[in-house]
This record gives structure tokens, sequence and C-alpha cells, in this order.
């Protein structure tokens, strides 16, 4: 069983629901990646996606784009990523790693030959911002034949058609973009999530997860007692712009354990949808 | 020459093109293709879009035989496509018309635009102002400073001006921000896009408002020689002006040259040279040629011509390229200023530097052909924007 699919059976299990932090990769710097994603998981994360710095970020927010102007300042490319996950595995076998960016620097490296890579380093599932289903036969073959899961977004404009297209496509979670807009963004219609999430589990046996617009323990609380998976990035970067080198993972840590006992507060009402 | 039927219904040309853009955008860009297929074949729709283009717009622009600067050359006869006489200067508003007139279509109340050089951007400003709608222009702030004067023009015709200040603050960027606009604000917004580049429709969709280019130079060429050209020469950046005047000459046998900026040499690596330098790759909602560093990411690009100054190309482009219907040469800062002063003292016209670089070659290409050979060279903007940039680049300030 992939790890993904792991972690959210032992989720079930204990009737909780996963939470996946967002970071950029090389933000603040590379060196601090490595503790950065051990101290999410000491923190409780369940699952870390991994953002791969791009030049342009077209669905990123400003804070999400000044983190990769950082990591880019760092000469961070794919290449660097995936070593970063490499080292991360040597003392953490079980916690996924989900990489999300966009298609360029995968275009660049080949398909084949990132697949292949990207297996060897410990990444279990990818997300391309600008792969929709429709360009995505060959990549998720080749995605396939490694068994690394292709994740795929869903937003409140998909119609219900399309949302069985992508059902069959998409492996690990779905990610559920939960607002209009861009990452950062502040405001989430916390009952049109919940009448969505109905609908998209008439036709989806993964689990899905929420993103975009969560900012704290509330929303996270709120969004936890919806989905099976809670995705906070923008707030978890600002934290990480506002800290010191001395004092960053120590904010991390305490901004992550926090989300985590709201989301461990939510109400169990909702089960997980994957059986 | 075979049937040329292209993009397929997924804006396919070839391995070019496509959909490449996050889920929030694909519903806008579906009813986008439904309704311009629509439209596309509407007799109402094509007739206000003809009407416009000749009684606001001045169309059709005239061929005009360079005689002077021809026999200067010394060689084949170079004849120029008027494009610079259009209303706002370039070929760029017959685009913004067509486009502003499916928003209006769609119910769409508010546009928006992204603008290098800032013509794209004044266009779009002009048929906001025209059809009454709101409008947003986003531009670089690098761009925003070179261009102050058309940033003026812009707010004169009622526009608001974003200056962008992510990235490399220029074209590039303004377009990632207009699309973060556009996906934040899908339902009452319509995003007008310059060029035949980004998600399909729209590579389709601004080629054929910008074909009028050629559908009357095929036209006229037969009413005034009596023949076609032997070859068309034009400028490409993102390749709009390109595409408008090769398309109708696709299933042709007459030679087709697009021209791209090659900055300050291609050997410097400071140039925006698309299709002679980059490789394929994913940017904009479409696969095609980028200039892109071994991680692959974009990587900054230079001409002096700020419409040619964009690290990728329009995927028809791309395809014209592999499948050799046309060749794509490209053309110094230096070569095209020479041709922009040349053009200036022969004839009495002052280009567009983005054309400057199509003159550019006619002028390397004429002198090896015969007096009967016939260019034609698609002068697709006046130059009155480059004024500074031409001072400077002659050491001349105001």
């Amino acid at each position: 069983m992939s790890r993904i699919a792991t972690v959210f059976g032992n989720l079930l299990q204990k009737k909780r629901k996963a939470l996946i932090p967002f970071i950029t990769a090389g933000d603040p710097e590379p060196a601090m990646m490595v503790p950065l994603m051990h101290e999410l998981v000491k923190a409780g994360a369940d699952i870390i996606e991994l953002g791969v710095p791009f030049s342009d970020p077209m669905a990123d927010g400003p804070t999400i784009q000044r983190s990769s102007e950082r990591a880019l300042k760092h000469g961070v490319g794919l290449k660097d990523v995936l070593t970063m996950v490499e080292e991360f595995r040597k003392t953490d076998t079980y916690t996924p790693v989900v990489l999300m960016g966009y298609a360029n620097p995968i275009e660049s490296m080949g398909y084949e030959k990132f697949a292949a890579r990207a297996k060897k380093c410990g990444i279990d599932g990818v997300l391309v911002v600008d792969y929709p289903p429709e360009e995505s036969r060959d990549w998720v073959r080749n995605l396939d034949c490694q068994q690394i899961d292709a994740i795929f977004l869903l937003s409140p404009t998909t119609p219900q058609r399309r949302v069985e297209r992508v059902a069959e496509l998409a492996r690990g979670y779905i990610y559920y973009v939960s607002l209009k807009g861009v990452t950062g963004a502040l405001s989430l219609d916390l009952p049109d999530v919940a009448n969505k999430l109905v609908q998209l589990r008439a036709c989806i046996s993964i689990p899905i997860g929420v993103g975009f617009g969560i900012r704290d323990g509330a929303t996270a609380k709120a969004v936890a007692g919806l989905a099976d998976a809670v995705v906070i990035g923008s707030r978890i970067i600002e934290e990480i712009e506002n800290s010191t080198r001395e004092n960053l993972l120590t904010n991390v840590y305490s901004l992550v354990k926090n989300l985590r006992t709201a989301i461990d507060e939510a109400s169990p009402e909702h089960s997980l949808s994957i059986v | 020459m075979k049937v040329y039927d292209l993009p397929d219904r997924h804006g396919h040309f070839g391995p070019y093109g496509g959909i490449f853009v996050a889920e929030t955008l694909i519903a806008a860009l579906e009813d986008l293709r439904v309704q311009y297929e629509h439209y596309r074949s509407d007799a109402d729709f094509q007739a206000e879009f003809a009407y416009e283009l000749k009684h606001y717009v001045g169309r059709p622009s005239p061929i005009y035989h360079a005689r002077r600067w021809s026999a200067h050359l010394g060689g084949a006869q170079i004849l120029l496509k008027r494009e610079d006489l259009n209303h706002t200067g370039a070929h760029k508003i017959n685009n913004a018309i067509g486009q502003a007139l499916l928003a209006r279509r769609m119910g769409k109340s508010r546009v928006i635009a992204e603008t290098g050089a800032g013509q794209h951007g004044v266009a779009s400003a002009t048929v906001a102002a025209r059809y009454g709608m709101e409008c947003v222009v986003y531009m670089g702030s690098v761009d925003v400073e070179r261009q102050a004067a058309n940033v003026y023009r812009m707010k004169l015709l009622g526009a608001t001006v974003i200056p962008v200040e992510s990235g490399s603050r220029t074209l590039k960027d303004a377009l990632n921000e207009a699309m973060r606009d556009w996906v934040t604000n899908v339902e009452d917004t319509f995003y007008i896009i310059g060029t035949v580049a980004g998600p399909h429709p729209y590579p389709m969709m601004v080629r054929d408002f910008q074909a009028i280019i050629g559908r009357e130079a095929i036209v006229q060429m037969q009413e005034e020689y009596g023949r076609q050209p032997d070859a068309l020469i034009a400028c490409v950046g993102g390749g709009s002006n390109a595409i408008g005047l090769f398309y109708p000459y696709i299933e042709s046998n007459v030679r087709m040259v697009g021209v791209e900026a090659a900055g300050r040499g291609i050997e410097s690596g400071q140039h925006a040279a698309s299709l002679t330098m980059g490789r394929s790759g994913v940017l904009h909602g479409n696969r095609t040629y980028l200039i892109q560093d071994e991680n692959g990411q974009i990587v900054e690009t230079h001409s002096i011509s700020a419409g040619l100054d964009y690290p990728g190309v329009g995927p028809e482009h791309a395809w014209l390229k592999d499948s050799n219907r046309a060749e794509y040469i490209a053309i110094t800062d230096d070569q095209a200023l020479e041709a922009f002063h040349s053009l200036c003292h022969y004839e009495g016209i002052i280009p567009a530097l983005e054309s400057s670089h199509a003159l550019a070659y006619a002028a390397q290409l004429a002198p090896s052909l015969g007096k009967d050979k016939l260019l034609l060279v698609n002068l697709s903007g006046r130059g009155d924007k480059d004024m500074t940039t031409v001072a400077q680049a002659s050491n001349i300030t105001f």
C-alpha cells in the first residue's frame, strides 16, 4: 500500500482528519528544509506538501510568490527538491511527501526521468497546478508506472460531469480548492464548501482535502468537520517570513501544533469517505 | 499543399498549444470556447466586427510600395502592409475589438488585459471606452517606467493601470497577474489576451481576429500587382501580427518568414528569440518554445523593442517552425535600429521598433533577389511610442 493510503487508513481507524501543511522547498534557505520538514511532522503533520519553486507561479498569491522568489534566489530547482526529500527519507519513512508546483520544471526534466528519480527519492504524490486532466494522460501513466499518486485539483467552478473525469485519473487524494482566486485569499464560505463536498463525495472514492483560505484554528476545525484533510499553506509561509533563523522551527512548530489541536477537536460526525 | 485545419478541438497544433491552466479557469475557458465557436460563424457578429474594423479602425490598411528604399537596397521590391495606419497605431486594435464584442455578448462588464510596451493595453483601454466597459490593465513596473506616455494614454482612456511588482516586473509577470485577477473575478470579467498565446481558444481566436491582415493582402496583391508576393515577413514576439498575415497564406506556396528579437546578439544570451534558441515547455496556459534555464525556470529576456520582449511564442508558430511551413530568424537591436532609421530616411515613415525587426530582415534579403521579386513586410505599428528609446540609443536626451 502507498504511504498516502496507509496514512489515511490509520487516520480513519483513529477517527482523525489529516493535517497537510504546505511549504516551499528552499524557503527561507535550502539548509533549513529537512529540519523544517521533521518539525512539521513533530507538530502533527500527516502529509507534507512541498512546493517546487517556479519563476512564474500563476496560481499563487503574493505570500507564496515571495516564498518562491526567496527559494529561487538560492538557486533551488526541481533536482534540489528531490535531493531534499531523499535526505528527509533517511530518517522518516512513514510521512508521505507530495510535490506541488508548475508544469515547466517537470517538462524540462522529462516525465519518465522525473518519475524514476521521484520514486527513488521517496516522493509519494505530485500535484501539477497547470496539468488539468485533459492534458494528463501521459503524465499519469508515467507516475502510475512508478506507483506515485497523481493528485488533482477540483474547484467551485468544476462542473459535475467533469468531476467524474477527474475522479478517474486522480490518485491518493483530491485537493478541493475551496474558493475562487489565488492562494492566500482571505474569505472561505463554509456552507458552500459543505454543499460542494456532498456533491463531490457522490463520485469520488478517495479522500478529499480542502485548501485555500484556511488561516487559523477555527477555520481549520470547521473544515476538518467537513473534509478528510485540511491543507494550510500561506499562513505557514507567513510564519516563516516573520521568523528569524533562530526561532523559525519553534514558531512553525507552535503554529502547526495549534492547528493540529483545533483539527482534532472537530466533531467526527462526518466519517472519512474511504472505506 | 494539404488542407490546414489546426488547431484540433482541444486546441493542439501538433504537440503545442492546449489548455495548461489551474482547475479554477477550466470552466471559464470552456465557456469562452463554446461562445466563440458560436459567434465565429454568426453573421451578425461578423458583420458588426467588419463594420467596426472599417469605420472605427480605418481598414482596409493599404499596401504601400517602398520605392525609394527598395531602389536604395538594389534588389527585390519591398511592400509594406500599413497596420501602422490603424486607429491607435498598430495591429493590436483588430483583436481588441473582436474580443470586446465577444465580451459584450457574453455579458461581461469588466475587461482586463496585460501589456508590455503598452500597445495592447492602449488598444484594450480604447475599446473599453468605446463600449463603456470597466478596464484594468496589468503592466510590469519596469515597463510602466519605460513606457510612461502609454501609461498616461491608457489613463486618459479611463483604464486603471496596475503596476506589477513580482518576478522580473515585465510582460510575463503582467500576464501572470492578469491570470490571477481572472481566476478571482471570473464571473464578470473577460480577459483580453493580446497575442496568439495563452490557453485554447485564445491562440485560435486572436489569430482569427488578426487574419483580416492576410485576407486583405491577398485581395490587394491581386488587384495591384496581379500576383501574390514572393515572401511574407513579419516580426514575432508572441506572434499575433505575423500569424494575422501568414494564416490566410498557409495553404499557398508563399514563403513565410518570422523575425524574432536577437537583442544584444544570440550568443550574448540577452535576446528574446524563443523559436531560435528556446525549447519546448509549458507557460501561460500553452505548450510552446520557451527561453528557459536547465531547471525549467523562465529566464529574463531582452529586446530593445518591449513588444518582442517575451520568453514564449504562440504555439501555432512553434508548429509552423517544426513543420517547416515557416522560417524563423533573429535580428539584433542594432540591426533593427538601422532599419528604423532607413525607413524614416527613405520613405518618411517612422516604424515601431517591433516592425523594424521585420524591415531589417527584408533589407538583408532584398539585395540577393531580382528587382522583379516582391517582399511583403507587415508594418505592424508606428514608432511614435519609441521616440525615447531610439533617442537614448543615439545618446540623445530630450
